[in-house]
């Protein structure tokens, strides 16, 4: 595959340089095989120095780099150039959360949002000298919720969080989810009560905006629904894989 | 002037500084220093699993995993050090599990194990008389030791980690950049940081500082690291005169995707995974007949350079294959059960690699096999440390008041010339323990020492100075050539030519790094900024890193010279130590190997006697 001439379009805001927001345009010649990281780094470090961005692995694990290519949200080191459909790039800081510089965003409200819900295991029993026993069942009844890597990629796309930044958001669900239904957890009732509150999960209006944008490919609306079934029955089963809401 | 005071600063929030953390703020007011967010942290990169002899699918000893950590290091791996990490590992491991941390299980709900490259036990049935290629012809067999969470152990651990931190209320500065070290009389008071978000510097005031800042990979062209892994902290303490132990010793991982350099597992090869060159043949039969495949690591990555060096890398190439279909790995009869596999147990075990391999190289690793080569993976050396994670002054063990490190950034050694799979992860929780004990418990034995005026002076001018100076060349280019003379000349294999040439190049691009500025003078996450001051760091750690390399006439695990070809113990059977002399690496000195002697029949003997390396 040959090299392709992208039009990179950035909102750009500098608060020291810019009253608002603005759009600017660059031309950049990429590899195919480039992420999407490696085009904005190299328009960074070629043209213009002072394009705001994080990251770090590169690779899709450390969560850095969650930002809005050509609409939808994504990691930039998981998108490869060959994946465009045309060749304008156009990338925007992630919504919902305050903008600090070009697109980087202020992660302190998500992360609150993610302490609130008591994310560590809660068992004061004491422990065995050696391993808790889980049996493989109960151990992957939890799995999918392990995965999460608090990039803010669900959180931010999700229209109830755009709309109310006091709810408390898909990523922090998903956090408690993980715990909910670890059999070896038991601070069920209080992470339960947490999000019964009205900015907890019935908030969630199912648009299924966090699934699409999930990296890892976590079912985050499924984790919701699990959670809300929970709160509905007042039951927690940590034993077996229950599908209460077929996704496609 | 921003001021903070605290018993103890943890630089770094990666596997090791978080598990410090976890122990200081215990005992000791206790805050974390991070120029990122901790779950971006790099330990939750690590895939493939955590080595403990807990013996849940078959029979094994720490004292197992203490002879390979020492052998895999070629036996430059200080003997008391390895075996307190194999030892302590075990309850570790348990620790892990109580904070909560999610292993797979085996079917009766233990933590699930498996093999890894160079983790073996002596064979059951070894007959020496045994004719060659039989099984009983094999001293040692690999070890399911390996304790994992599919192939995202580390991301497990990371997050654990962090989720205990929560729990238990730790301070966190979180995207504030280390730049000093607040240095007194010999004795470490405290550092200076730049706050990301502002450029506002922040001294932190302390009695014991941590150093845990990671590995340095970013000085090679083609590595797994992260864009982060600047080695801050080795490199700014070895400008205040503190030495750097083993720097030549950097270990290549073998299986690095093609020209990207993201890791793919060893748990591939420990699942059953086979490498194949260009002519379709298993190469590691010819350097490793015992173990082949699951050999250590810089035995594969020297295998997989001489396949291509001798044109049988794919398609003439620089890149060989890895192969983890399960037909492949049914055909050659290395299923880690003895039993066939299937693709949706290959899927289950290796669900990222699986994803990585799709994302990045468009292959599907249940169809087809991934185009390979070695990348820059692991620091053995580092900032030389006791067993305590107190920091060594010079060759003569003494230490350096209230200054400690952990994890990559630290030099224990219980990597020796060599570290083996999965001991990485092992020695951040063992001596990131270790070290937030020691550190808090000398935090409460004294009072704060007083700060010199003005202790962000340095710091300042020198940012100052970054600003006020032209563009006269992109950084990059300065960056981008030190990345390639690593990686040509002081890669996996070295010469004095190479290294000589390395040295030179070296000495061109810090004049440069020196005359040249930044474009972004702003103070709002001006990373433009911060990225000159990690080159900075990267350039000193690679001098240091040529030096040491030039000085060691010998060829020891991660270190070939192909002109002193073998190890040579009556004179290299000790550590590196490196001092930066003004500009450039200085005096070389040399500490020995920790040696355990026992009693045998009346006399003292090596408890891990040398031999020679052969897998």
């Amino acid at each position: 595959m040959s090299m392709r001439t992208l039009t990179v379009r950035i909102k750009r805001y500098v608060p020291e340089r810019d009253r608002a927001p603005r759009w600017e345009e660059f031309k950049v010649e990429a590899d195919p095989h480039d992420r999407v990281l490696d085009v904005i780094q190299k328009v960074k470090w070629d043209q213009d120095e002072t394009i705001g961005l994080r990251r770090s692995c590169a690779h899709g694990v450390c969560g850095s780099d969650a930002m809005r290519i050509n609409g939808v949200n994504r990691l930039a080191c998981k998108v490869l150039i060959k994946s465009l459909p045309s060749d304008v790039l156009t990338l925007e800081p992630i919504l919902g959360l305050p903008v600090i510089k070009d697109l980087i965003v202020d992660m302190k409200p998500f992360f609150d949002h993610y302490k609130s819900v008591l994310p560590y295991l809660i068992n004061d029993d004491p422990p065995p000298t050696t391993e808790r026993l889980q049996s493989p069942e109960e151990r992957a009844r939890f799995d999918d919720t392990t995965r999460c890597i608090l990039c803010a990629c669900c959180t931010a796309a999700c229209p109830p969080f755009w709309g109310d930044d006091k709810y408390v958001g898909p990523a922090a669900i998903v956090n408690a989810h993980r715990f909910i239904f670890d059999s070896r957890d038991r601070g069920a009732a209080e992470r339960l009560d947490i999000l019964n509150d009205t900015e907890g999960v019935w908030r969630c209006r199912t648009v299924f905006n966090c699934t699409n944008a999930c990296p890892r490919e976590i079912k985050v609306t499924q984790a919701i629904q699990e959670v809300k079934q929970a709160l509905l029955t007042g039951e927690v089963d940590t034993h077996s894989i229950v599908n209460i809401h077929q996704e496609t | 002037m921003n001021y903070h005071r605290f018993d103890c600063i943890i630089v770094g929030s990666g596997g090791a500084g978080l598990m410090a953390a976890l122990e200081a703020s215990k005992l000791a007011g206790t805050a974390v220093v991070s120029k990122l967010y901790p779950t971006r942290s790099h330990t939750g990169a690590a895939q493939g699993g955590i080595a403990a002899a807990l013996a849940n699918l078959e029979d094994d000893t720490w004292e197992n995993h203490a002879y390979d950590t020492i052998k895999g290091g070629d036996f430059l791996v200080d003997q008391t050090a390895a075996e307190v990490l194999c030892r302590e590992a075990v309850e570790c491991i348990y620790d892990l599990e109580h904070m909560g941390l999610p292993f797979d299980r085996t079917p009766d709900g233990r933590i699930s194990q498996r093999r890894f490259g160079g983790h073996t036990k002596p064979n059951p049935v070894y007959d020496p008389a045994a004719p060659a290629g039989t099984e009983a012809a094999k001293p040692r067999i690999p070890v399911k030791r390996a304790c994992h969470s599919a192939d995202r152990t580390g991301h497990m651990i990371l997050q654990t980690l962090y989720q205990q931190c929560i729990k238990q209320g730790v301070t966190f500065f979180d995207e504030f950049h280390m730049l000093d070290l607040i240095m007194v009389e010999g004795e470490c008071r405290g550092i200076v940081a730049i706050e990301i978000a502002t450029s506002e510097l922040h001294v932190f005031h302390a009695k014991s500082v941590l150093l845990a800042t990671g590995g340095f990979g970013r000085m090679f062209k083609v590595s797994s690291n992260a864009f982060a892994l600047t080695g801050d902290g080795p490199a700014i303490a070895y400008r205040h005169g503190i030495p750097l132990e083993d720097m030549e010793f950097y270990q290549f991982h073998p299986t690095g995707i093609y020209r990207l350099g993201i890791l793919l597992s060893e748990a591939c090869r420990g699942d059953g995974g086979v490498m194949f060159n260009g002519e379709g043949e298993r190469f590691m039969e010819k350097y490793a007949p015992n173990l082949k495949d699951l050999a250590s690591r810089d035995v594969c990555s020297r295998s997989i350079y001489q396949e291509v060096r001798a044109g049988r890398g794919v398609g003439g190439k620089d890149y060989v294959y890895l192969d983890i279909r399960a037909e492949t790995i049914n055909k050659y009869k290395t299923s880690p059960t003895g039993e066939p596999v299937d693709s949706a147990w290959v899927s289950k075990r290796l669900p990222d690699i699986i994803d990585f391999a799709r994302t990045y190289l468009g292959v599907d690793p249940i169809h087809e096999p991934m185009p390979i080569q070695p990348t820059a993976h692991y620091a053995m050396g580092g900032l030389p440390t006791d067993v305590h994670g107190r920091v060594l002054r010079d060759e003569s063990g003494a230490f350096i008041a209230g200054l400690y490190s952990a994890g990559e950034s630290a030099c224990v050694s219980v990597h020796g010339a060599n570290r083996l799979g999965t001991n990485s992860l092992v020695d951040l929780v063992v001596f990131g323990r270790r070290t937030g004990r020691e550190m808090a418990r000398f935090a409460l034995d004294r009072p704060f020492q007083s700060l010199p005026p003005k202790p962000e002076a340095y710091v300042k001018a020198e940012i100052e100075a970054v600003l006020a100076r032209p563009r006269v060349e992109p950084w990059v280019k300065i960056r981008d050539e030190m990345q390639r003379t690593m990686m040509d000349e002081c890669g996996v294999f070295r010469t004095a030519d190479t290294l000589t040439k390395a040295r030179d190049v070296l000495v061109d691009l810090q004049n440069r790094y020196r005359s040249t500025g930044v474009q972004d003078k702003g103070t709002v996450f001006n990373t433009g900024l911060l990225e000159v001051l990690e080159l900075g760091c990267l350039l000193d750690l690679a001098q240091a890193t040529v030096a040491s390399a030039l000085a060691r006439k010998e060829s020891r695990g991660a270190h070939s010279r192909e002109d002193f070809p073998t190890r040579d113990d009556s004179q290299f059977f000790r550590h590196t130590f490196i001092f930066k002399d003004g500009e450039y690496p200085g005096r070389i000195g040399y500490k020995d190997v920790d040696v355990i002697l026992r009693q045998v029949d009346g006399r003292m003997e090596p408890k891990y006697p040398l031999e020679i390396r052969k897998y």
